[in-house]
């Protein structure tokens, strides 16, 4: 509405424009009208203001050396460590009840707190809220809590994770699908073979969802190992997916996948095997770091 | 690949004119640029071309200046790609320029403010990174300098201005995805803004967007200290944020850089706002980590629609408190 009034006035910079104003309603010897009587006080109680105003801020800030911002006690919960942790959780979750029909991804945190522990360790008290990504990002949120404790020893160890979610054995099973996915590839004959889903564009075909589902399931155990409250998690492709012979009643697959580190902006490659039936869930067999070079271009095989 | 090169070969020929141009589908640099150069054909007293130097390996980077006239009017900067595999920012700012030389004469809004303000949209701030995610990496972040003595490339272009430069939260690493080069402007994509910026002198806001996390921040990054107008900048950025909702639920977190993301030296806000350029902020665009950076092309539009009214809101904030 200001933006309107001052347009009136042609001007370079605001504070010669007020004083132009100030300076041609004083020689008016008509009445000024209401607007121009309130742009008066304005600019009047503006360049007041400015002149009386405290001399610029001091110098910018130095950086602090080792920033703890990892605090105890209640925490923001829309600031990076209760994310992180949750995050965590998350991981969790997903490798307990993720399938090729279920991935959870994180809504909010409502509430977070983090304390010191006995043998050097920290524990976050967390709650927080998920949605059934498989099912679009507006479908019903699930609540959570948890407890996630992350270890401070020498080598890193996975963090120990607690976790409740209300509601989990009521939402939607997808017994119908798990089940005509499992039969559709369990044949001796079927070689699923398939790279860098989704493509750069993000597309990625309806047949090759579930399979990246089970990518971003079986990756969590590795996210959920590798985290630290230095970290956050996500995968963000498939890079490839190489169907296994089985003797046993699994599905066999070696995936490698991409997974970005938030903090670090780094894209860490892994290759897994991992088996999946609906009646076992996913298991992760084995899982291989795999070294990028300098010159990354395609992932090497 | 062969699908992909296809795809990409068919939205070539389908933009020979904006009204063609596919917003909803990612583009290479080429492409991008023969947009932006029909646009300023298709809206020439309100957009011109400004060339504002090159990149290392030489391509040019292009600002578009919306402008009705005036001598260095107060401006608002704005920047998107300026990480190459944040596809989504060089797409959504593409439509945002659209939507701005449409709007202008339509909505109310719009006119006033460019009629008080001229406003810079760079819509692919590091063109050698967005030609690598193309040609090699679709991962590739930084730029492509040669860093001597090394063998990996490229420096994190928002690691690389001065402010608290080579501090916590970047690396020195040359091969890292963080790595904050051998000093503070060394690339010259960092240094053609920040030139262009010192030597415009009217800059009121500097916003620069970038994907994933669905963030509004406000410095600093370098340091978790509060800056004096965190409280403006933090009720700015929570009714932006309001906009952007309204239309598609998408949800936001807004705070500083350093408390809500991480400790982050040498990035452009902290530089501006310590120069005096108040409102400055950075944008994290969708989403929240499922497809990270491979977002569908059939979200571009919708992101971009969203970001719009959250832009457009600070925008009008800064139109509406000049300092």
């Amino acid at each position: 509405m200001l933006c309107a009034h001052w347009s009136r006035l042609r001007r370079v910079s605001s504070r010669s424009c007020c004083a132009t104003a100030l300076r041609s309603t004083h020689s008016s010897t008509r009445l000024s009208s209401s607007p121009e009587r309130i742009m008066k006080t304005f600019c009047s109680v503006w360049l007041l203001l400015s002149v009386v105003e405290l001399s610029p801020a001091q110098e910018p800030p130095l950086p602090e050396t080792a920033e703890d911002m990892a605090s105890t006690g209640d925490l923001e919960p829309t600031h990076y460590p209760a994310r992180r942790a949750a995050q965590v959780a998350l991981h969790y979750l997903n490798t307990r009840h993720g399938s090729p029909f279920r991935v959870f991804g994180l809504q909010q945190v409502h509430k977070a707190s983090a304390e010191d522990v006995e043998a050097g360790g920290r524990k976050y008290k967390l709650d927080f809220s998920v949605t059934d990504w498989a099912s679009g990002s507006a479908g019903p949120a699930l609540r959570c809590s948890a407890d996630v404790l992350f270890p401070r020893t020498e080598r890193h160890s996975a963090p120990d994770v607690k976790l409740r979610c209300e509601a989990l054995q009521q939402i939607n099973r997808t017994v119908q699908e798990e089940e005509a996915f499992y039969q559709k590839h369990i044949p001796p004959d079927s070689a699923v073979s398939a790279r860098d889903i989704p493509d750069s564009y993000g597309n990625m075909s309806e047949e090759m969802q579930p399979f990246w589902r089970l990518a971003r399931v079986a990756a969590s155990f590795i996210m959920l190992r590798e985290s630290s409250e230095n970290t956050e998690f996500n995968m963000v492709q498939m890079a490839s997916v190489t169907q296994q012979e089985s003797s046993e009643e699994q599905l066999m697959l070696e995936f490698v996948v991409l997974l970005h580190d938030l903090p670090s902006q780094e894209i860490v490659q892994w290759k897994l095997l991992a088996s999946w039936s609906p009646d076992r869930g996913v298991r992760v067999l084995q899982t291989e770091w795999q070294p990028r070079c300098p010159h990354a271009t395609k992932p090497p095989n | 690949a062969i699908l992909e090169k296809a795809e990409m070969v068919s939205n070539a020929k389908m933009e020979r004119s904006t009204k063609s141009f596919n917003f909803a589908a990612y583009h290479d640099l080429e492409t991008l640029y023969s947009f932006m150069d029909t646009l300023v054909a298709s809206h020439p007293n309100l957009i011109t071309k400004v060339h504002i130097g090159n990149s290392y390996e030489n391509r040019p980077m292009y600002a578009l200046k919306f402008s009705t006239g005036g001598v260095s009017r107060p401006a608002i900067w704005v920047d998107a790609g300026i990480h190459s595999r944040e596809w989504v920012t060089q797409a959504s700012a593409a439509w945002i320029a659209n939507q701005i030389a449409s709007n202008y004469g339509v909505d109310p809004s719009v006119t006033s403010l460019l009629g008080q303000m001229d406003i810079y949209l760079m819509i692919v701030t590091n063109p050698d990174g967005y030609v690598f995610t193309h040609t090699n990496n679709r991962m590739w972040r930084k730029t492509r300098s040669v860093n001597s003595g090394s063998s990996c490339r490229g420096v994190d272009p928002n690691r690389n201005w001065d402010a608290g430069f080579g501090g916590p939260g970047a690396s020195k690493d040359p091969c890292s995805e963080s790595y904050h080069g051998p000093y503070a402007n060394s690339e010259v994509e960092v240094k053609n803004v920040v030139d262009l910026i010192m030597g415009h002198g009217n800059f009121k806001s500097f916003i620069s967007i970038h994907s994933y996390s669905q963030l509004l921040m406000y410095p600093y990054g370098y340091t978790c200290t509060d800056i004096p107008d965190k409280s403006e900048l933090h009720s700015v950025g929570t009714a932006a944020i309001k906009e952007l909702t309204s239309l598609y639920n998408t949800i936001y977190q807004v705070g500083s850089i350093c408390k809500i993301i991480y400790q982050a030296s040498g990035g452009s806000i902290d530089w501006t706002y310590n120069i005096g350029i108040k409102y400055s902020f950075a944008f994290e665009l969708r989403d929240t980590g499922y497809y990270g950076f491979l977002l569908p092309a059939n979200q571009i539009i919708p992101t971009a629609e969203e970001t719009w009214l959250g832009l457009k809101y600070i925008m009008e904030y800064v139109c509406n408190h000049p300092y």
